[in-house]
């Protein structure tokens, strides 16, 4: 009997089914990418009939339902927090109990009811792994090594924010954590507030505008050491206290106390959509600068407790490319793996493998050679007679092409003409990254086209970069890179002679996607072309979507986002839609999606 | 029947039966809540709770 284990997480953010068999990850997906709502936290119905269609079962053939994380030892940190701090706060407590008494406290019950539906046993097995256990299994099970360090950095899971341990064969052993409410990933979050983001979506935003900050400003230097002597402090280990004097989050329902913001930094909180001044692209350096510099120093910590010379992470702090790019550069570890779904999303597939290989004790399946993400290829695909059978209804007008190569060749002259291709091929990634399967792909060399792309295409923030896909054999040519990136894990820095401004930030660097023929074949053959016919190895790769929309999914929300934001081109598996020749009526449509 | 013995447990198990009186005030707190039809979750702005 195969060991097949589901892995949920949700009611959070970002809700997602994995589904493991004999410790192969065979399908997984986020709930927002089926519902159409941006980190859709719901219980993901859609997302778990997904996967166990795609492996060909139903819920009566699973093993056991992992879900990411302990939903009492959370209530018990939640009210814990209340006891201490009461009266303050008190209200905010109450207001969010009903959602506790409601659904959260009865998760055990609410996976039963729904798998039931699917065909599930009653006396299936559920188990419930710790949030950053869930993390850590997500960091190590599918990573390369078969013994390594584990750091995990996030908001806040049950009561730790911070996890250090060691992983070996199938075991992996915490052997120190940080604890609620003294949290790295919630100061970066206050940050973000702070800089008029949305907290746990505009993170990324902080790290982009960063660079922008100038790093020998008097000001940024004063940042520097505000942060550091007052809002928190930290231990030559990585571990740290924040000063619970200036944030609100473990009483109330908001981050910070802005007034005592506002007075520290001297700025007032940006309001959203309000223009970025020099101060706050400095605040935004400020904060990255600290966070390097603990993160370097966990990873020295977690260095020195596992005597391991391979590092693997987890956790949405993970998701910060450049705090990642650090550690590589400092040469703290031989080798660094970073969980491509590091935030909860990944969490479900942490859940996943920490029941298969934790509880059932699943032989190892590791190769050595490379990951088992499988270049995060996981999620829904759809074939010629689908696209041509979910297409219909709009009457579009395309062509079929029986040669690929052709078609490659076609799409690559476009993009040196500076034209937008919208890219979609093969099975959807898991995780935030687009890697060349729902994908905007364009000229990287166009001056103007960081400024088309934000402003025109995707509506949003002019300042925010955009990452190249290159050929991972001629990634020196253009990078100091030192190692195959394969899902945007790391930044690295442009060598002097290229000039490519939509992919390089102001500060040199850029978040390359290293494309390797046999991961992500399609996407391989397509930069192939561009070099025949260009000389580059390397075009833009971003995320088929519109400000605040989830990445596409279907063919359906592809061809709409391609007649929304008006792109030249859309490629979808061997048929290919030239934007001027399709029927007026079919857009632009009206599709509302909240700004993230 | 099945929450509240795993509840109860947990809270042994966990040495925390001392958080029982919290549970069942703001339980009630909730249900008036709920009863007076304000709203669950006024300004959200972080998932902590």
């Amino acid at each position: 009997m195969p060991s097949i284990v589901l892995g949920i997480s949700a009611f959070y953010h970002d809700s997602a089914a994995v589904l493991l068999i004999d410790n192969e990850i065979i399908a997984a997906a986020q709930e927002e990418r089926f519902t159409r709502i941006k980190n859709d936290s719901a219980f993901p119905v859609n997302a778990i009939q997904f996967v166990l269609a795609e492996a060909g079962v139903d819920g009566n053939d699973l093993s056991a339902v992992a879900f990411y994380e302990k939903p009492l030892l959370k209530f018990e940190r939640l009210l814990e927090t209340i006891h201490s701090v009461v009266p303050q706060g008190a209200f905010s407590f109450i207001k969010a109990m009903p959602m506790w008494f409601k659904e959260k406290l009865f998760i055990k019950q609410i996976i039963r009811k729904e798998l039931k539906k699917l065909g599930a046993r009653k006396d299936l097995l559920i188990l419930f792994p710790e949030h950053h256990l869930s993390h850590a299994a997500s960091a190590y099970y599918p990573s390369p090594f078969s013994e390594a360090a584990v750091v995990t950095i996030d908001g806040v899971g049950e009561w730790t924010t911070t996890s250090i341990g060691y992983a070996k064969g199938n075991n992996i052993t915490i052997l120190k954590e940080q604890h609620f409410p003294h949290s790295i990933g919630l100061l970066y979050s206050a940050f973000t507030y702070f800089l008029g983001f949305k907290v746990n979506s505009g993170e990324y935003k902080v790290m982009g505008l960063a660079p922008y900050g100038d790093i020998l400003n008097e000001q940024t230097v004063s940042y520097i050491d505000k942060i550091k002597t007052v809002l928190i402090d930290i231990r030559n280990d990585g571990s740290y206290l924040l000063n619970m004097h200036y944030f609100a989050f473990a009483s109330e329902l908001k981050m910070i106390h802005v007034k005592k913001w506002e007075k520290l930094f001297g700025i007032e909180k940006r309001k959203p959509e309000t223009e970025l001044l020099q101060a706050h692209k400095n605040l935004a350096r400020a904060i990255q600068e600290v966070l390097n510099d603990i993160i370097i120093m966990l990873a020295q910590t977690a260095r020195q407790l596992t005597g391991s010379n391979q590092l693997v992470l987890a956790g949405g702090v993970a998701l910060n490319c450049v705090a990642n790019a650090r550690i590589i550069e400092e040469g703290i570890f031989s080798d660094v793996w970073v969980q491509p779904a590091a935030g909860d999303a990944g969490g479900a597939l942490g859940a996943a493998y920490a029941a298969a290989n934790i509880w059932f004790k699943q032989p190892d399946r590791k190769s050595g050679a490379c990951d088992a993400m499988k270049g995060c290829q996981l999620g829904p695909h759809y074939d010629t007679a689908a696209i041509k059978k979910l297409i219909a209804p709009f009457g579009a007008a395309y062509k079929y092409y029986n040669d690929f190569n052709e078609l490659t060749r076609f799409i690559a002259k476009e993009i040196s003409k500076g034209k937008i291709i919208g890219w979609f091929q093969g099975k959807m990634e898991f995780g935030p990254r687009a890697l060349g399967n729902r994908s905007i792909l364009a000229d990287a060399f166009s001056a103007d086209m960081q400024s088309i792309l934000n402003v025109r295409i995707k509506q949003r923030e002019s300042f925010r970069p955009f990452a190249p896909a290159v050929i991972e054999n001629d990634t020196h040519l253009y990078f100091n890179a030192t190692r195959p990136s394969r899902h945007m894990s790391f930044t690295f820095k442009q060598l002097d002679k290229i000039s490519a401004p939509a992919v390089i930030h102001v500060d040199g660097s850029a978040r390359i996607q290293t494309v390797n023929k046999n991961v992500h074949s399609r996407l391989f053959q397509l930069l192939e072309a561009y070099k025949q016919e260009t000389g580059h190895s390397l075009f833009i790769n971003t995320s088929f979507n519109q400000r605040g929309e989830p990445i596409v999914c279907t063919p359906k929300d592809a061809y709409l986002a391609f007649m929304q934001m008006k792109l030249d081109w859309l490629v979808m598996g061997d048929f290919v839609f030239d934007y001027t020749l399709q029927p007026e009526n079919n857009g632009p449509k009206e599709r509302k999606f909240e700004a993230d | 029947m099945e929450f509240i013995k795993e509840l109860l447990q947990f809270l042994k198990a966990r040495k925390k039966m001392w958080l029982m009186p919290l549970i069942v005030i703001l339980l009630l707190l909730s249900a008036l809540v709920v009863l007076s039809s304000s709203s669950a979750l006024g300004p959200f702005i972080y998932s902590l709770f």
